[in-house]
């Protein structure tokens, strides 16, 4: 008993010392928000298209209708990351192949379609988001936040903010060969 | 009178919140209810501040859903559950009591607990060691030995 005790300080300070380790961590985020969303399916969701851009609008169904691997992209006009993000995402879709599908949230149909116009439209669909109701469907706390959507219509990788630097890329690459060999292996 | 106005500008401050005069409904019972989750509903976005005193548009527009939920008829309960589908307990300032959050809610009590049992063992140690134990028989000779010697230089010095 007597050099269990003695054991006892030295017992607190590592689990004491493991949480400061845990925090220091410099890729640990602690605004972090954890997605209630990753690993189930879409929200139900159904946006008409935006006026006057001629890609269709988007619902739940048209993710799993993709067959494959999908990014939805939360966007507005009036965001200047998703400005920054556009052209990364345009390249992304061409180079890696995937359907990028768009949520413009809370945007003027007439700035979204100036700012297609403008950056050009990788985007395969477009819902409306008016109200921002889909945007709290799929949980979102600002733009731009995208979600790759699987082969069933699953959620399986949310990232917050602009996809713009390497390792925003390197983690949508990843997120996306693993979802496509979980497809290609059911 | 400036004291009253102070109090009277603190009491206005504690009541000051972000909503705003569309956001309110018109029964006064609804309104009571919706305001009681949306204090306890963190917001997203300034995170450490609830959705009723948060002036984010995600805030706003949760306390709008809040109070649609209720017109149409939701509980309480249901209304948090509603949000907590999209937005995971993280939403909640006061987390749920189950299996992945029992350390955080048992962890208190049973740090509680253990510095009790190590003081309880400490204090009856101390009782039990201090009784005073008496001198030995030999040294009590050896003391009386060393006394007398001491008496007896002290006469010498003196003569």
């Amino acid at each position: 008993m007597q050099r269990v005790l003695v054991m006892l300080p030295v017992a607190v300070v590592i689990v004491i010392g493991g949480f400061f380790l845990w925090g220091l961590n410099p890729d640990r985020d602690p605004n972090a928000i954890p997605s209630a969303l990753v690993s189930h399916p879409a929200p139900a969701f159904e946006l008409d298209a935006v006026d006057g851009v001629d890609v269709p609008g988007l619902k739940t169904a048209d993710l799993a209708a993709a067959g494959e691997p999908v990014l939805v992209n939360v966007f507005a006009s009036w965001c200047v990351p998703c400005r920054a993000e556009h052209k990364v995402l345009t390249r992304l879709a061409a180079s890696e192949g995937f359907p990028l599908f768009g949520i413009n949230y809370k945007d003027k149909p007439e700035a979204a379609r100036d700012w297609l116009n403008e950056l050009g439209n990788p985007y395969q669909r477009i819902g409306s988001d008016l109200s921002g109701r889909a945007g709290i469907e799929w949980g979102i706390s600002g733009v731009p936040e995208s979600f790759l959507v699987n082969a069933e219509g699953t959620v399986v990788w949310r990232y917050v903010g602009p996809i713009a630097s390497a390792q925003a890329q390197d983690e949508l690459r990843d997120a996306l060969a693993a979802a496509r060999a979980a497809g290609a292996g059911s | 009178m400036r004291q009253v106005l102070a109090v009277c500008l603190i009491a206005l401050a504690s009541v000051a919140a972000a909503v705003e005069p569309d956001e309110i409904l018109d029964d006064p019972a609804l309104e009571a209810r919706a305001r009681d989750i949306s204090r306890d509903i963190r917001c997203v976005v300034c995170q450490n501040e609830p959705i009723d005193s948060s002036n984010a548009g995600v805030a706003r527009d949760l306390r709008i859903l809040i109070r649609e939920r209720l017109v149409a008829g939701d509980s309480d309960a249901e209304v948090v559950q509603y949000l907590v589908d999209r937005y995971g307990d993280y939403v909640l300032f006061k987390p749920p009591f189950k299996p992945t959050t029992y350390a955080l809610w048992l962890a208190p009590f049973a740090l509680l607990g253990l510095g009790g049992m190590a003081a309880a063992s400490a204090l009856r140690r101390r009782k039990a060691g201090t009784a005073p134990e008496g001198l030995s028989p030999e040294d009590e000779a050896k003391v009386g030995e060393l006394m007398a010697r001491f008496d007896a230089e002290m006469d010498k010095k003196d003569t």
